[in-house]
């Protein structure tokens, strides 16, 4: 029996809808290719300037003065590995342990007012976390990586708390059932089943919330200052590779701008070593 | 044992204002199988959730009444019911394996948490565990496997040896195989039947032969009400109140 139901395309009306069709993809796909191009320029941009300047001097050394050759940038890339490294230590229990009570406890009127707090936390510019910490602590105890690290955990701390309650929310209530049920208290139930078992998303936000701040140079203006030399103590003035990036390139002396494209080379490499670390990790977590 | 490991007295349970379980009476003997039924919604989860105290962790629920667990009223005063819950397990309708944990753990996980840390101690048990839930022959050597990887037969067996390694002397079953195929569901069936000897078990179920098939007793439960309760048998041959009749026979629910 001939069927009756033409398949094919064949009316006028027909071949312009396809083509109607064809043209929107062509279209998206085009502005999501000029969506990588940034990226692409940046870090292509970056690579170029910055690679030149790479050596290892530029890892062990101090910066030399305005006018002379050489040296490098081993205090800011010591003080930004130990501020971050600070920042960490108090923004990461800070964060989650307030985004573990958001997802778990979060039903009555405290919890609401407390998710807006940290949602308006995550939006409140940079620069305004440094002034605060200047005013909180650098006003009474000066410049330190204290003070800086202070300032970045208190940027992490709404990310990291937002992304751990998001990712708590995503267990279903009957897998806190089943622990209650098992006569296991609550504050265990989350600890040590609820927790372990998204390890891998958990980790993907902190990396992410740590991306953020390792690149933060506003907050550290106010707080760690920046130093010529290392740093005796943590209560001193600090150098980071965000500040001291900023310096260099406004200097003037060209030797000290190339230093500067190296400085925004490692920080960039960081930044995508963590993305790729925390890539690696899940996939490695998933087999 | 002999008597009576349950006994509940004027059971009600709310969600905020709505009346769940209403007046129920009832009481279940060592070592037997108790099976409730009745139409959806008419209040049989919540009603075994009361059993465990889990009822409460839902917010705006609350319930009044007692319930005696070999002699002590669970809602008594200064009773934790953590406490309560290790004595009283439960498993849920939907395989709920821990994620992120793999088999060994699953089953460890409740004697762990309790305190125990021995490692022979913890292996002996979860071998028990696995054993009675008729599982360790199909996982003795992927016991480091996520136990999420197996499955939804397997998971429910997973989840009954895990409710079974604290060794509680009450078992709650929500439907327990109405996810599973029958192959699953027969041998959790069997199961049932064996763990009478160490358990006693109070089983929800939608399945009426599964309710002849492994029960002792039956309740019937028609909008939050406890109708009818007796022998199973009885329940379903000749059954005494009319509504228990209409509901075996099919004709509404
Ligand atoms: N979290 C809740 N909040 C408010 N009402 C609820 C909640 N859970 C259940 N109920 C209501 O309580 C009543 C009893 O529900 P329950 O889950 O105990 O029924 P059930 O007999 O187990 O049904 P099913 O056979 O479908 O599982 C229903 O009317 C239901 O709508
Ligand atoms: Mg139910």
């Amino acid at each position: 029996m001939a069927s009756k139901l033409n398949l094919k395309v064949t009316s006028f009306t027909d071949r312009k809808r396809k083509l109607k069709s064809q043209l929107i993809i062509g279209v998206l796909l085009f502005l999501a290719l000029l969506a990588c191009f940034p990226f692409l320029f940046i870090s292509a941009y970056v690579i170029s300037k910055g690679i030149g300047s790479l050596d290892w001097a530029f890892f062990t050394q101090l910066p030399k003065g305005p006018g002379e050759t050489g040296g490098g940038m081993a205090n800011a890339i010591l003080g930004s590995g130990t501020m971050v490294l600070m920042c960490c230590l108090l923004g990461i229990p800070w964060g989650m342990a307030a985004g573990i009570y958001l997802s778990e406890y979060g039903e009555g009127k405290t919890a609401r007012i407390l998710r807006f707090a940290t949602d308006l936390l995550t939006s409140v510019p940079s620069i305004v976390v440094g002034i605060f910490i200047y005013g909180l602590i650098v006003i009474y105890f000066g410049f330190s990586a204290h003070a800086g690290a202070t300032a970045l955990a208190v940027i992490m701390l709404p990310i990291v708390a937002r992304s751990t309650e998001e990712i708590l929310k995503l267990i279903p209530n009957h897998i806190r059932e089943a622990g209650l049920a098992l006569g296991i208290p609550r504050w265990k139930v989350i600890l040590r089943i609820l927790v372990p078992g998204c390890v891998g998303a958990l980790v993907t936000g902190v990396m992410l919330a740590i991306a953020r701040v390792a690149g933060e140079t506003a907050p550290l203006l106010f707080t760690a200052l920046g130093n010529q030399f290392f740093a005796d103590s943590l209560s001193q003035p600090t150098a980071s590779l965000p500040v001291q990036i900023y310096n260099f390139a406004k200097s003037g002396f060209p030797d000290l701008e190339r230093q500067a494209w190296a400085g925004a080379l490692i920080l960039v490499l960081f930044v995508f070593v963590i993305n790729f670390g925390t890539r690696a990790f899940i996939y490695y977590k998933k087999s | 044992m002999d008597g009576e490991v349950l006994k509940v007295e004027k059971l009600n349970a709310y969600f905020n204002d709505f009346h769940a379980v209403k007046d129920v009476d009832l009481s279940v003997n060592y070592h037997e199988v108790v099976a409730l039924i009745g139409p959806s919604g008419c209040g049989k989860s919540t009603f075994i959730r009361c059993l465990n105290r889990l009822h409460e962790e839902v917010p705006g629920a609350r319930c009044t009444g007692n319930v005696w667990l070999d002699g002590q009223n669970i809602y008594g005063k200064g009773v934790d019911p953590v406490v309560v819950r290790r004595n009283v397990g439960m498993v849920f309708q939907k395989p709920n394996p821990f994620p992120g944990l793999s088999i060994f753990d699953n089953v460890a996980v409740g004697l762990r948490l309790a305190g125990v840390t021995k490692k022979s101690v913890l292996s002996e048990a979860v071998e028990e565990a696995l054993r009675k839930s008729a599982l360790w022959t199909e996982v003795k050597d992927k016991l480091k496997k996520p136990g999420t990887g197996l499955s939804g037969g397997q998971q429910q067996r997973l989840c009954i040896a895990r409710a079974l390694a604290v060794k509680p002397p009450v078992i709650l079953m929500d439907e327990p195989t109405s996810a599973l195929d029958p192959i699953s569901t027969a041998k959790i069936e069997e199961l049932i039947v064996e763990l009478k000897n160490d358990v006693t078990v109070v089983i929800v179920t939608h399945n009426m032969q599964q309710a002849s098939r492994i029960s002792g007793r039956t309740a019937f439960f028609l909008l939050g009400e406890l109708i009818e309760y007796g022998k199973t048998s009885k329940i379903f041959t000749k059954p005494q109140n009319l509504k228990t009749e209409q509901y075996i026979t099919g004709r509404f629910g």
